[in-house]
């Protein structure tokens, strides 16, 4: 199967703002346009990637990523997942598979109380058990950009625990000559991304999408990206 | 009939925005505050006349929605009839 056989569904809820963004940044390295599927349906055609984009779902009220997580369309979500289907989420997307009980924890809000908006560099932490993760060399380091202002992951110490010692840990914030500190939000483990215990649900903070090419500032979101399309369609 | 939530931070649990008050009350002088947790408050009002019936729906809603039970507990409380 070819890159551009790849079926990729990208699903939008009310305040979803990187929805575009991840669509042009699929088409342009897969050569095929992602179905946009709207939050209100029920039923999602069979595709070898969801895609839960960044944004503000429901204006983050009550808890970021809460009210989506509920909304009709991840039922479909929650058993394409179920079936072994690949899931990942950016950001609020992130937030969203926690709320949804798809990966373990929850993202609270960055120690700083700011809302963090620049570039960071994150490391791959687990280089084999996950199409996300399986096209990078462990120890490889991204320069990915972040903008949250709940992107603190927490999680119970025996819940920590099981992510490292199953190599769930997808991507760490490391140390670079990036202005500011390599942990942009308190993070528990400076951990940016996790990925699930069968590896096929994934969840970062860090915007690959706004890092597909030298002119936004780094190319290497479509270096992640591709490497995770390429291990979707072999 | 209105029932309230109440939803707090558990223990161990980093209250970051708690954290901020507690600063911002102490340079105002004062001093005796200790630590401070921001909690939720959440009103309801229910169909439903009978108040063991109305909190045990409004436990589930909890655990299924008002509650993100990793970090957060929740107390229910039945505030009565409405108009009464």
């Amino acid at each position: 199967m070819s890159l551009s056989a790849l079926r990729v569904a990208i699903i939008v809820f009310p305040g979803s703002n990187c929805d575009r963004d991840m669509m042009v940044a699929v088409e342009r390295l897969a050569g095929r346009r992602p179905a946009l599927v709207w939050h209100k349906e029920t039923s999602l055609d069979p595709v070898d990637l969801a895609i839960i984009p960044g944004g503000f779902s429901y204006g983050d009220y009550l808890r970021c990523g809460a009210l989506a997580a509920r909304s009709p369309i991840m039922e479909a979500v929650l058993d394409h997942a179920a079936r072994g289907g690949a899931v990942m989420g950016i950001c609020n997307g992130f937030q969203v598979l926690l709320e949804a009980g798809l990966l373990p924890g929850v993202l609270v809000e960055n120690a700083g109380l700011k809302y963090v908006c620049r570039n960071t560099c994150i490391e791959v932490v687990d280089g084999t058990g996950s199409p996300f993760t399986a096209g990078l060399v462990p120890g490889q380091k991204m320069v990915i950009p972040v903008a949250h202002n709940e992107g603190n992951y927490f999680a119970g110490d025996d819940d920590l625990q099981r992510l490292e010692d199953n190599g769930q840990i997808a991507f760490r914030y490391v140390d670079s000559d990036i202005h500011g500190p390599a942990n942009p939000n308190g993070a528990a483990r400076d951990i940016a991304g996790i990925i699930s215990a069968n590896g096929r649900v994934m969840g970062m903070m860090p915007h690959p999408e706004r890092a597909i090419s030298p002119e936004l500032g780094s190319a290497d979101g479509a270096t992640m990206l591709t490497a995770s399309l390429e291990a979707l369609v072999s | 009939m209105q029932v309230i939530v109440n939803i707090s931070l558990k223990e161990g649990v980093l209250d970051p925005q708690g954290r901020a008050i507690g600063r911002s009350l102490t340079d105002l002088g004062f001093q005796e505050v200790g630590e401070v947790r921001v909690g939720k408050r959440i009103s309801l009002d229910i169909d439903e006349s009978d108040p063991a019936r109305a909190e045990q729906r409004v436990a589930r809603m909890c655990e299924t929605l008002l509650a993100n039970t990793v970090i957060e507990d929740y107390e229910i409380e039945i505030a009565g009839e409405n108009g009464a």
